[in-house]
């Protein structure tokens, strides 16, 4: 056997025990009284009201509401990258104090770091944890196969469609096997093709990991075709006005008529805050 | 997917090529003209020969410098004295651009220093140095170092305060802190600002290092201009002047110009 092929055996023998290992599960999330304020020009400006919200491990969540409703704030607090002026965010009962990697946040533009390839974009995470190069390697081709971004390793950013970029985003975030994965508007820029099938890979990989998901989207048949649970939110000032429970099987489809009637449902309800929004403001 | 991107990129190269073509053919007849021209003021008897030389002397000087080596010694003495000097303001401003970048008092203080040691055009620094060194390899040296440092630190800073904050954001989120933010995330985002001050910087340290080399008298490019006007020989001072924009040129097309334009491209900036 040469060296090469025995490298080869190797690896694959690593890569079928990584297989086996699993990956975490999801942890539980309480945000507990948090707001956000903002001091622009000497007036204060109210981003988020106090929210509390109960997120249990493995639970896919959808916050929904129209710009400028606190969501992405929220989650970015939730992330530790963002401060809250009051309140407090529990992840897995311990207090949040600042960014962590077991609260992976994914961004609408990927962020693909544009001076690495795929491949060490997605070994980034690794790399900072002090993994070995090797065992780095073997990981991160793990999670690129699981987006289906084979072949693409060598590839930088911006050889990529935006559907691949935001595909080799999630391999970063998974190869670092966080709890939590906070996605923020991530197909916000793709088209509706391209998202209805990075809809059904993500429905896929969370089931496959259980990880807890929160999943920022302004696009309400989005977020009744992802979540157990839909938190709407409504701007000026951001705050929670309702939650759906969606209980449609799985795999879902955008063609289904619950999913459908549900998405008409929570759209009335958007409507009428904002229409109320309109009388409240026009006096 | 990958052939489709390939397919674009050649198509793309083709197209700069054809139309490089054209304006190559236009360059070249352009400096036939002004060559002719040239020749012709330079044998209508206006002036003395010694005071203006015909091409064809100054080739002939050209030709013979370079082929008994001493034209060529000059050169490697000259990009001696750059490349160390150089490297060392890259090392400096590196470090003085990133602090600068990322701390507001070294901001306020030394930051302001520099923009202002930045005015000062680089030739300024021949005086001090020679003061300071003698007359000496070491002047050279720190002409060099004081042309390139200021406009390298000011590209860093530049650079490291328009870093994108989503990639510092995703950057902390995976668990980068304290220098391998810096090396692994801050200074390649700042990539494209750095290469513009080091473009700005390799400019203002071979011009400064030219007016130092007329001073010191050793074998180096400014020391033939500088022999050249000492012996009447229009003919070397030209031949040397046209060493020195060659040289220029060419470390502009190929050492920068691709550098930029592969960090343009890779950083997703059309061009």
């Amino acid at each position: 056997m040469s060296i090469q092929q025995q490298v080869t055996a190797m690896a694959q023998r690593s890569a079928i025990g990584l297989r086996k290992e699993r990956t975490t599960g999801g942890i539980s999330l309480r945000v507990a009284g948090v707001s956000k304020t903002f001091n622009m020009r000497g007036s204060t400006v109210e981003a988020l009201q106090p929210v509390d919200l109960e997120v249990a491990a493995g639970e896919f969540v959808c916050f929904l509401g129209p710009s400028g409703c606190g969501k992405s704030t929220l989650l970015s607090i939730i992330a530790g990258l963002e401060q809250a002026t009051a309140g407090t965010v529990y992840a897995n009962g311990k207090e949040v104090r600042g960014p962590g990697t077991d609260r992976i946040l994914l961004f609408q533009e990927a962020a693909l770091f544009p001076w690495l390839d795929v491949q060490r974009n997605v070994e980034f995470g690794l790399r900072q944890a002090g993994v070995p190069a090797r065992e780095r390697a073997i990981i991160a081709r793990k999670y690129i196969e699981m987006v289906h971004l084979k072949g693409f390793e060598r590839s930088h950013s911006h050889q990529l469609s935006g559907g691949m970029r935001q595909r080799a985003a999630i391999a970063r975030a998974l190869a670092i096997d966080p709890a939590v994965l906070l996605m923020d508007e991530p197909f916000g820029a793709l088209d509706a093709m391209t998202r209805d099938h990075l809809h059904s890979e993500v429905e896929a990989i969370w089931s496959a990991t259980r990880k807890t998901v929160l999943f920022v989207t302004h696009n309400v048949r989005e977020a009744v075709a992802l979540g157990d649970r839909v938190v709407v939110f409504a701007p000026r000032p951001g705050r929670i006005v309702r939650e759906f429970h969606i209980d449609l099987p799985r795999p879902r489809s955008l063609e289904d008529h619950g999913l459908v009637d549900m998405a008409a449902e929570i759209l009335g309800v958007l409507r009428q805050e904002l229409k109320e929004e309109g009388h409240g403001t026009s006096h | 997917m990958a052939q489709v991107i390939d397919t674009t990129i050649t198509k793309n190269s083709e197209r700069r090529w054809s139309w490089s073509w054209g304006k190559i053919l236009r360059q070249v007849a352009f400096y036939i003209i002004l060559l002719l021209i040239w020749y012709t003021l330079a044998n209508s008897g206006i002036w003395p020969s010694y005071l203006f030389s015909d091409p064809t002397a100054v080739s002939t000087t050209l030709v013979s410098g370079l082929g008994d080596g001493h034209y060529v010694e000059a050169i490697v003495v000259s990009m001696r004295r750059l490349a160390i000097g150089y490297g060392i303001s890259l090392v400096i401003g590196l470090m003085l651009g990133l602090f600068i970048g990322r701390n507001r008092y070294i901001e306020e203080t030394i930051g302001s220093l520099v923009l202002g040691l930045q005015a000062l055009p680089s030739a300024c620094w021949i005086p001090l140095g020679l003061l300071w060194f003698g007359l000496s390899e070491q002047a050279m040296i720190f002409v060099v170092v004081m042309g390139a440092l200021f406009s390298i630190t000011l590209g860093v800073d530049a650079g490291v305060k328009n870093t994108p904050p989503v990639y510092l954001k995703a950057a902390r989120n995976m668990g980068a802190s304290g220098i391998a933010l810096s090396t692994q995330v801050i200074l390649p985002a700042a990539l494209p600002a750095i290469i513009t001050g080091l473009k700005q910087g390799w400019t203002f340290a071979w011009r400064s290092l030219m007016a130092a080399e007329l001073i010191y008298q050793t074998l180096s490019l400014g020391t033939l201009l500088e022999g050249g006007r000492e012996l009447n020989d229009t003919a070397q001072i030209f031949a040397i002047m046209i060493v020195i924009v060659v040289m220029g040129v060419a470390i502009d097309t190929l050492v920068f110009a691709p550098l930029e334009r592969h960090v343009r491209e890779r950083w997703g900036f059309a061009n």
